[in-house]
């Protein structure tokens, strides 16, 4: 309880000081969380493109609907498969000519051929997946060909690999400095201290009490620049949003949380690193 | 109760061969007043430093109340510091917080209940004649009046020993005197006093005990002086 008294009287003392902790990992924070949201983008709309990856098996003219029904149920036991839909070569007729409607009218008999459009689970589209999903339906004897856009998913996948390898390295990159600014802002405030800090030791104070102010005040400039920093994302978002006229996704609340939680997370750790440092020192 | 073993103190950046102590002994008794004097650099501060365990010593060993230099670690220093009493010559305090809050310090820190705090802050402010201005930041105050504060900080945990670095050294002469009466009682009240001072006129006043150092050696001890002269008579 003395310890956070102690905290937040430091927070009064210093006010200048705090704002400028809170600004700056507010600051570094929201630079992480600009990047997090354009992450976040990018996989929202690979997962879409992700969603429209489908394999289509061309069954011979004249199976009986009982026979495709029978594939269609044992395809959908798949482990990667998420839906399955037997077409017959009606049903491929009429699509062609919503599809198609300026050559509707060349559409006349039932010249297209009966499908079993499979649709795979997320997790399961990827070219290696697809491939082994293919081969075993080609197996089936009344399976007379499979298309699944191969190269299409091929190269998908290599922009996901792509996304995913930046992402990552740019994500640990911004949240390096966020780390290293944290840090520095905090060291900051332990130095205004230092002269209270030497007194502390002198009169008989144990780290352990002089350490736990400096954390939770560390803490509470993490979770108040954490909350600041997803403010700031939301409003750079709305605005981007508005000028540049596309919809973008923002963090849901778990997400937020856990931006915030970081945000606290790196106060702690910069203040402990900090505080450990100079008591070692002194 | 303090006692010095063949302490030998080299700081680890020094200059090879150059101690700042060198196989220093003595003993200081419950309720003595030592005056340590010496040009600068001869480990004045040193010796204080070693008594509060802000260093460590190279070789030999320093004992105060128990607490060995050896063996004493950690937490054991701190419970060490509460019951010693330490003014610094630039006082030490804290500019943002009034008289009463930097002697309330001294007892929050080490988790005093505060029910407790109000009325020894008062005690220790009156002890050194400072109650009417306890609400007064420092920069409020004359130099004699800080140190008074920093004085009452250093009394407010009845501590059995006051060491004071050159506590009188920012001071005019006529806070040096007020300040040494200060010391006086406080030593007359049952505390040791150890204090580390330039000002020969200020110990050649009194025939409280002299340990004289240059060199990080003792080369002059007045107790020694006196069982000489002693002997001789």
């Amino acid at each position: 309880m003395l310890a956070f008294r102690t905290a937040i009287t430091a927070f009064r003392r210093a006010p200048l000081l705090s704002i400028l902790s809170i600004t700056t990992i507010a600051f570094s924070l929201f630079a992480f969380g600009l990047f997090g949201l354009v992450a976040l983008n990018i996989r929202d709309a690979l997962l879409r493109v992700e969603e429209r990856v489908e394999i289509r098996a061309f069954v011979t003219d004249g199976t009986p609907s009982e026979r495709l029904a029978t594939i269609s149920d044992e395809i959908a036991k798949y482990p990667e498969v998420l839906k399955v839909d037997a077409v017959t070569q009606a049903q491929a007729l009429e699509r062609a000519r919503v599809e198609l409607g300026e050559f509707k009218d060349v559409f006349e008999s039932q010249f297209l051929p009966a499908s079993l459009d499979i649709k795979l689970k997320p997790g399961s589209r990827d070219p290696i997946t697809v491939r082994a999903v293919v081969d075993r339906i080609r197996e089936y004897d009344v399976v007379d060909d499979v298309r699944f856009g191969e190269e299409w998913i091929a190269q998908l996948y290599r922009l996901r690999n792509i996304a995913g390898v930046a992402g990552a390295a740019l994500g640990l990159a911004f949240a390096a400095v966020a780390v290293i600014i944290i840090g520095a802002t905090i060291r900051m405030a332990v130095l205004a201290r230092t002269k209270e800090i030497s007194i502390m030791r002198l009169v008989g104070a144990t780290d352990g009490f002089i350490r736990r102010p400096f954390l939770i005040e560390g803490s509470i400039k993490g979770v108040l620049g954490g909350v600041l920093a997803l403010v700031l994302t939301y409003f750079a978002m709305r605005v981007l949003g508005q000028y540049l006229h596309f919809e973008t996704a923002f963090f849901d609340r778990r997400l937020a949380l856990l931006g915030i939680l970081f945000g606290a997370l790196m106060g702690l750790l910069g203040s402990a690193v900090s505080v450990g440092r100079h008591l070692r020192r002194v | 109760m303090i006692r010095f073993d063949k302490v030998t103190k080299i700081y680890p950046r020094a200059a090879a061969g150059a101690a700042a102590l060198r196989d220093v002994s003595f003993r200081v008794a419950k309720g003595e007043f030592v005056f340590l004097t010496g040009p600068s650099g001869a480990g004045k501060s040193t010796i204080l430093k070693l008594l509060y365990m802000e260093q460590r010593p190279t070789s030999g060993e320093v004992r105060i109340s128990g607490y060995s230099s050896n063996q004493t670690r950690g937490r054991d220093v701190a419970k060490l510091r509460r019951r010693l009493g330490v003014v610094f010559q630039d006082f030490q305090l804290l500019e943002d917080r009034s008289a009463e809050a930097n002697v309330a310090f001294a007892l929050e820190v080490i988790g005093t209940p505060r029910a407790n705090i109000p009325g020894r802050v008062a005690r220790a402010l009156t002890q050194v004649g400072l109650a009417s201005k306890s609400t007064a930041l420092p920069r409020e105050l004359s130099g004699g009046e800080q140190q008074r504060v920093a004085f009452a900080r250093a009394l407010v945990n009845d501590p059995f020993v006051l060491i004071a670095d050159e506590p009188t050294g920012n001071l005019d002469e006529r806070a040096t005197r007020s300040i040494f009466q200060l010391l006086r009682e406080i030593n007359a009240s049952g505390t040791a006093v150890l204090m580390a001072t330039h000002d020969l006129e200020l110990v050649r006043s009194t025939d409280y005990r002299t340990l004289e150092m240059n060199h990080g050696e003792i080369v002059f001890d007045s107790a020694d002086a006196a069982r000489i002269e002693v002997d001789i008579d």
